[in-house]
């Protein structure tokens, strides 16, 4: 165990509770975890199977994960990403790197709680071995002033028989601005699912790309979204999968909500193959909160806001 | 405790409601019968103040307040709810939050097994189109007894279920009067209408004939069943 037992570690670690993470998990052996505080790596735990390299830049750190081959980790390892200042730059290029064989489970949360004007640039690359199981889930907990600019960037290569399971949320506090960007290679039969789910107030800017190329026979994935916007928030959403190779399966399933005469939303679903035997399909629906959901609630006694938030909360669940 | 007084409503250049007329006691069982058309459900989103069905005449009574220009939420908080036909589904909300919505809401276990629900298999399913008709039906029942109201409106609580789910909402609607709430209680079957206290009978957007149960069931059986519903009951019949 490698920890730096400053306020600063506390106040992080006080932050990933605010944004749902049980604390607990980043100071107990038993854990792999990981936390990050502007430049600085301020504590990490490493387990078997799991191993870390860092190096603080400027204005952020490169980090590489290991995860061994054949090893299959059984609790999620725990990451802790985030900015406590109110102003401030954060660049973490993160490489993970899933061997032969092995199975894992991330559970990052980014918390940005104090911030007026943090821009947070997470350029991520992931490597899947052949075989190799990697699930990420990513949930995000920002101010409320709306002056989080927020860009992940990933760029993706699954082996052979490999999977990535990859989860956004950004449901809590104010989007800011979001910029996603994710591109996923895979080879035959390796699998991917990408979903985002984002709840985008006031004047919040939410621009989400999710691509899949589907490369090797039999392979498959799905890019998924559940956008909710209110007040004057915008977003716009691409799903793109390219079937091309035979027997590879793809779906675009994206789904937005409006709420409020400002809030716009725009989705593009763009599907394509190169081989007569790939099958790709799209879904995309933008809608207003349904009515009946929405005069159900409020016969119940709640206010209409109050039934918005609701409805919302079940829909990005 | 309800009393409606001249209600019409038009939609468009249609009169839906012509001239409404009903009183509906403390811990009473009112049901309103009448086929398809007729403007029962037309009713119930009136008095419950749905959006867009706000009356072009008349006033709505409740317990001595004049509640026509209060909003949906508003007259829950006087203990009016409303249990629709279709019930709405929720995507990502389990049945145990949504039976807890409110924060003095009831026991969400308790309202489950009133309505014949196991709370064990229950409460962490999602209220959405996995759950059969019956057990969405029950599911919004119990919701309606969480909040505890003074006044349950019930549109065609048996519509589309299964023998089993319907005993149960029977018995569901008896707790509602033991409970000292009154229920109006909209339907197409005479079989669920005789639950109630008193029966009104709406044709073609007025009440034609109420009172004594068992009378105005057998007469909707005898002339209504068959019926296009599109002119006036004959004056002679209605004698």
């Amino acid at each position: 165990m490698n920890f730096d037992y400053s306020k600063e570690f506390q106040a992080m670690i006080d932050a990933y509770k605010k944004a749902g993470g049980n604390e607990k998990v980043l100071i107990d052996n038993k854990f792999g975890s990981i936390v990050i505080n502007e430049n600085n790596v301020l504590g990490k735990n490493e387990i078997n199977g799991f191993h870390v390299k860092h190096e603080s830049i400027k204005e952020g750190v490169n980090v590489k994960i290991f995860i061994d081959e054949k090893v299959k980790i059984e609790s999620p390892i725990h990451l802790c990403f985030g900015m406590l200042p109110k102003e401030g730059k954060q660049v973490i290029n993160s490489e993970f790197f899933i061997g032969k064989d092995a199975k894992v489970e991330f559970l990052a949360h980014c918390t940005f709680p104090n911030a007026k004007h943090i821009e947070h640039i997470m350029n991520s690359r992931v490597s899947i071995g052949v075989n190799g199981n990697m699930s990420y889930i990513e949930e995000h907990y920002h101010s409320e002033s709306g002056g989080t600019l927020v860009y992940p960037k990933l760029r993706g290569e699954i082996k052979e028989g490999g999977k990535l399971s990859e989860e956004f949320r950004l449901t809590r506090g104010r989007v800011g601005i979001l910029n996603i960007d994710y591109e996923i290679e895979q080879d035959e039969r390796s699998a991917c699912d990408l979903l985002t789910k984002v709840y985008g107030k006031k004047d919040d800017r939410i621009e989400v790309r999710e691509s899949l190329h589907l490369n090797g026979e039999y392979a498959a994935g799905t890019a998924k979204s559940r956008i909710v916007l209110i007040d004057n928030a915008f977003g716009n959403v691409l799903g793109e999968i390219e079937g091309n190779a035979a027997y590879t399966r793809g779906h675009v399933d994206c789904h937005e909500v409006v709420h409020g005469k400002g809030a716009r939303a725009a989705s593009t679903p763009k599907i394509s193959v190169e081989n007569p035997l790939a099958r790709v399909t799209h879904e995309a629906a933008i809608g207003r909160i349904n009515k009946k959901e929405l005069e159900t609630l409020m016969a119940r006694g709640l206010t209409e806001e109050e039934a918005v938030d609701i409805i919302v909360r079940g829909l990005l669940k | 405790m309800l009393e409606l007084k001249d209600i019409h409503y038009n939609a468009g250049e249609k009169e839906i409601l012509r001239g409404i007329n009903l009183v509906i006691g403390e811990g009473e069982i009112h049901s309103i019968i009448g086929v398809n058309g007729t403007g029962k459900t037309t009713l119930a989103a009136i008095i419950m103040g749905l959006n867009g069905y706000s009356p072009d005449k008349g006033r709505i009574i409740f317990n001595g307040k004049n509640i026509i220009d209060l909003s949906i939420t508003e007259r829950a908080k006087l203990g009016i709810t409303l249990a629709w036909q279709t019930p709405a589904n929720f995507e990502g909300i389990t049945v145990r939050e949504y039976l807890s919505i409110k924060k003095n809401s009831a026991d969400p276990k308790k309202a489950l097994k009133l309505v014949g629900l196991n709370p064990d298999l229950y409460l962490d399913r999602v209220v959405d189109e996995n759950l059969s008709g019956g057990e969405r039906k029950r599911v919004e029942l119990a919701s309606v007894l969480s909040i505890k109201p003074k006044l349950v409106i019930l549109d065609e609580p048996d519509s589309g279920i299964d023998m089993a789910s319907i005993a149960a909402i029977k018995k569901m609607i008896r707790s509602f009067k033991k409970m000292g709430a009154s229920v109006l209680l909209i339907t197409h079957s005479e079989e669920m209408a005789k639950i109630g206290d008193s029966v009104a009978l709406l044709c073609n957007g007025k009440i034609v004939k109420e009172g004594n149960v068992k009378e105005v069931t057998e007469f909707f059986k005898r002339y209504c069943k068959e019926c296009d519903h599109i002119g006036e009951i004959e004056e002679e019949i209605l004698k």
